[in-house]
C-alpha cells in the first residue's frame, strides 16, 4: 500500500511542481521571443531566480482573493467545473512509464502508479472527460461569453478527439501493444528508429490534436481574448479561476508525455539501451557526476562574472553571489569527489537503479523541450478562424489519418 | 489482475480531495468583503443585455453525434491495431487487413455522404 | 473478500446515482448523475475481469454519448415553467405495478440459480488482445453488420440535422 501511495505521489509532486515552472517558462520564453525582459521584479530578500518569484507571488496571490460566486451562476455546476476540469487532470498521468522496469530480489518493478492492459486508452478516456469541466463552466456561468466559450471549446475537443485516436492506430499497429511500456520498449534505442520517423504523418496528426486537445494556439478559439474575453472561464475569479489554469498545464505536461512516449522513445536514452545502461553503470556513475560538477562549475563562474556592485543599489546586487559561490563549491567538490573515487563498482541493484534514473532524466528532458515547443508555437503562429479549425479536424486530419492507416497496414502486410 | 486496477482507485480519491482542497482553501482565505460589481454579469463594463440562455445552432449537435459515431469506429480499430502484428505472424494477416478494410470503407461511405451534404461545412 | 466489498461499493455507487437521476427534475443535473452511474457501472466490469469493456464504459459512454446529451439539454434550455409534470392516473399505477411484479419475478428466479463460485477464466480474458481476437474471428459477421449500423445512423443524423 505504501509503495502505491508513493508511485502516485511522485510524480504527482513531479508534475504539480512543474505547473509554476511552465507559467514562468510562458511568461520568460514569450518575453524573449517578443523581446523584452519578462517576468523579473518580484524579490525575496534580493533573491528573484530570474523572475521565477512571480509564480510563486501569483500562488499567494490567487489563494487570498476573494472567492467571488455571482448571483447569478447555477451555482452547483459553477463549483463542481473546475473541480471536474483539476480531477481529470490529475489522473491521466497514472499509466506513464517514467523508465524501464527493475526486478527487486527477483520480482518485478514498474516505473508507473498503476499497470493496465488497456494501457493508452486510459489515457483516452481520462481525456475525453476533460470536455465535461469546460461544458459545465460554459453553461453554469450563465453569461454569453462564457456559453459561447464552452459550446465552442467542447466541440473542438470532441472534433480533434477523433484525429488524435485515428493517429494513435498506426502508431499501435507498429507497436503491438497498447501498454506504454512495450510500445517505449519497441521502438528500440537509436533515434532512427523511433515513431516520429517511421510515422511521420502520425506524428503531425497528433502533435496537431494535442494541441487541439489542450486549447491551446494555434487553436485557442474558446478563449479568444479579442471575441469572448476568456471564453468559458470569464465569471472565474480567485483560485477557481487558478484550478482551469492547472488543469491547462497539467494536460500540456502530459501532451508532451504522450508525445515523446509515442513517437521520440519515451524514456529510451539515445544510443544507450537499457543492458548497456547496466552494465556500464559504474563508468556511468564517475562520467556522468564529473559532468555535473564541471558543470555547476561552469554555470556558477558564468554566474559570478554577472556580478556588478552598484548596480542596482540594493540586496538584489548580491543574488548572482547567493547562486554562484555555492555553485561553484559545489561543482568544486563534486568533480573533486569524483576524481579520487576512480570508478564506481555497483551492485547489481545498483546498476539497474542507475539505469532508471539515468531513463527518468532523459524523460523529463523530452518532457520539458515538448513543453518549451508547446510554449514556442503559441507564441509564434496566429490563431485560426473557427471555419478552418473545423475543417482541419474534420476534412484534413481525418482522412489523412485512414490513409495513414491503410498504408501503414500494406506496409506491413508486405514485409 | 484486478489488482493492478487499485492505484486508479487510490488516485482517483486523491484527486478529489486534492481538487476539493483547493475549492475549500479559496473559500476560507479569501476576503469577505461583498462587491457587488463582482455579483453582475460580466460584459465588459456596460451593463448586460438579454440573457444567456440562446438556442443554439444544429450544427453543434451535429458535430457531437458524428463525434460519436467516428469514435465508436476508432473505438473498433483499437484492438484491430495491436492485434495485426499477431496475425500477420499467423498468416492471416492479408483477411485481417480486408475485413477490416470493408469495415471501414463501409463508413467511408457515410463519411462522403455527410461530406457531399455540407455537414461538414462551417457556414 | 475485498472484491466483495468493492463490489459493493461500486453497486451502491451505480443504483444510487441511477436513483438520483430518475428523481431528479432538472434534467441536466439528471445526465450528470448518470455519468457518474457509468463510473459505478465501470469500477463493476472491472471487478468482473473485463478492464477492457469498463474503459469503453467511460470512453464512448460518458466520454462521447453523454456529452451529447448534456450538449442537448444545456442547449435546448429547458426552462422551470417549460417542464410539463405528469399527474398519477390509474393506467400508471398499473403499468408500475406489472412492472414491479415482473422484476419481483425476475429476482426470484436469479437466486435460484446455483452459482458456481471459481472457475479459470481463460488467458487473455476481458483484455484488448482477447477481445480483439474473438471479434476478428469467431465474432466476424456481427463486426461487419455494425459498420452498416454506424452508417445508417451516420445518414439519419445528417439527413435529420440538415433538414432546414
Amino acid at each position: 500500500m505504501l509503495i502505491i501511495i508513493l508511485k502516485i505521489l511522485i510524480p504527482f509532486l513531479i508534475i504539480f511542481n512543474m505547473i509554476p515552472f511552465l507559467i514562468w517558462l510562458e511568461r520568460k520564453g514569450s518575453a524573449y521571443i517578443q523581446d523584452r525582459h519578462g517576468p523579473n521584479r518580484a524579490a525575496f530578500f534580493g533573491i528573484r531566480l530570474g523572475g521565477m518569484l512571480h509564480s510563486l507571488a501569483d500562488v499567494l496571490k490567487l489563494i487570498t482573493k476573494e472567492d467571488i460566486i455571482p448571483l447569478h451562476v447555477h451555482k452547483p455546476f459553477y463549483l463542481l467545473a473546475p473541480f471536474l476540469a483539476l480531477t481529470v487532470a490529475c489522473v491521466t498521468y497514472a499509466v506513464v512509464p517514467f523508465a524501464h522496469p527493475i526486478e527487486i530480489n527477483g520480482e518485478p518493478f514498474t516505473f508507473q502508479a498503476a499497470d493496465l492492459n488497456v494501457g493508452i486508452l486510459y489515457i483516452l478516456a481520462m481525456a475525453s472527460l476533460g470536455v465535461y469541466g469546460v461544458m459545465l463552466a460554459g453553461w453554469s456561468s450563465n453569461n454569453k461569453y462564457s456559453l459561447l466559450g464552452g459550446v465552442r471549446s467542447s466541440a473542438q475537443m470532441l472534433s480533434y478527439e477523433i484525429a488524435m485516436g485515428l493517429s494513435l492506430i498506426s502508431v499501435l499497429m507498429v507497436g503491438g501493444s497498447l501498454e506504454l511500456n512495450n510500445l517505449v520498449i519497441s521502438q528500440g534505442a537509436t533515434p532512427w528508429s523511433w515513431n516520429f520517423l517511421t510515422q511521420p504523418v502520425a506524428f503531425f496528426l497528433f502533435t496537431t490534436a494535442a494541441f487541439a486537445e489542450t486549447n491551446r494556439n494555434p487553436f485557442d478559439l474558446p478563449e479568444g481574448e479579442s471575441e469572448l474575453v476568456a471564453g468559458y472561464h470569464t465569471e472565474y475569479s480567485s483560485m477557481k479561476f487558478a484550478m482551469f489554469f492547472m488543469a491547462e498545464y497539467a494536460h500540456v505536461i502530459m501532451a508532451s508525455a504522450l508525445i515523446a512516449l509515442l513517437f521520440f522513445g519515451g524514456w529510451q536514452v539515445p544510443l544507450m539501451s537499457t543492458d548497456f545502461l547496466r552494465e556500464q553503470a559504474g563508468l556511468g556513475l564517475y562520467i556522468l557526476l564529473l559532468a555535473h560538477g564541471i558543470l555547476f562549475m561552469v554555470a556558477g563562474i558564468f554566474l559570478l562574472t554577472w556580478f556588478k556592485k552598484g548596480k542596482y543599489g540594493d540586496l538584489r546586487d548580491y543574488e548572482v553571489l547567493v547562486w554562484g559561490i555555492p555553485l561553484v563549491l559545489a561543482g568544486l567538490g563534486l568533480s573533486l569527489y569524483t576524481l579520487l573515487h576512480g570508478s564506481f563498482d555497483l551492485t547489481p541493484l545498483g546498476s539497474q537503479i542507475f539505469a532508471a534514473v539515468v531513463q527518468f532524466m532523459t524523460f523529463m528532458a523530452k518532457i520539458l523541450f515538448f513543453c518549451w515547443f508547446f510554449i514556442w508555437i503559441r507564441w509564434t503562429l496566429p490563431r485560426f478562424r473557427y471555419d478552418q479549425l473545423m475543417g482541419l479536424g474534420w476534412k484534413v486530419m481525418l482522412p489523412l489519418g485512414l490513409m495513414n492507416l491503410a498504408v501503414t497496414g500494406i506496409i506491413l502486410l508486405m514485409r | 489482475m484486478i489488482s493492478s486496477y487499485v492505484p486508479i482507485l487510490v488516485l482517483f480519491v486523491f484527486a478529489g480531495l486534492f481538487a476539493g482542497a483547493f475549492l475549500g482553501i479559496s473559500a476560507l482565505l479569501g476576503p469577505k468583503k461583498k462587491s457587488h460589481a463582482g455579483d453582475s454579469i460580466y460584459e465588459c463594463g456596460p451593463a448586460p443585455v438579454g440573457g444567456a440562455r440562446e438556442r443554439f445552432s444544429v450544427k453543434f449537435f451535429l458535430v457531437a453525434i458524428l463525434f460519436i459515431l467516428f469514435d465508436i469506429e476508432v473505438v473498433f480499430l483499437f484492438p484491430w491495431a495491436i492485434l495485426f502484428r499477431q496475425f500477420v505472424n499467423e498468416g492471416m494477416g492479408l483477411f485481417v487487413f480486408v475485413e477490416m478494410a470493408v469495415f471501414l470503407v463501409i463508413l467511408v461511405l457515410g463519411y462522403i455522404f455527410v461530406w457531399r451534404k455540407r455537414a461538414l461545412d462551417w457556414r | 473478500m475485498s472484491e466483495t466489498i468493492f463490489f459493493y461499493i461500486f453497486a451502491v455507487i451505480s443504483v444510487g446515482m441511477v436513483l438520483l437521476m430518475i428523481f431528479q427534475t432538472n434534467p441536466i443535473v439528471s445526465a450528470l448523475y448518470l455519468v457518474f452511474g457509468f463510473f459505478g457501472v465501470a469500477g463493476l466490469y472491472v471487478l468482473l475481469s473485463a478492464p477492457f469493456v469498463a474503459v469503453l464504459q467511460v470512453l464512448v459512454y460518458a466520454g462521447a454519448i453523454m456529452v451529447l446529451f448534456l450538449f442537448v439539454l444545456m442547449l435546448l434550455n429547458l426552462r422551470k415553467e417549460d417542464l410539463v409534470y405528469d399527474r398519477l392516473n390509474w393506467r400508471k399505477i398499473g403499468v408500475g405495478g406489472v412492472a414491479i411484479l415482473f422484476l419481483g419475478f425476475l429476482a426470484h428466479h436469479f437466486t435460484r440459480i446455483q452459482i458456481q463460485p471459481f472457475f479459470d477464466l481463460p488467458e487473455n480474458f476481458g483484455t484488448p488482445e482477447g477481445v480483439g481476437r474473438l471479434l476478428f474471428t469467431t465474432y466476424l459477421i456481427p463486426f461487419e453488420l455494425v459498420s452498416i449500423l454506424l452508417l445508417v445512423a451516420i445518414i439519419g443524423a445528417v439527413v435529420l440535422g440538415k433538414r432546414q
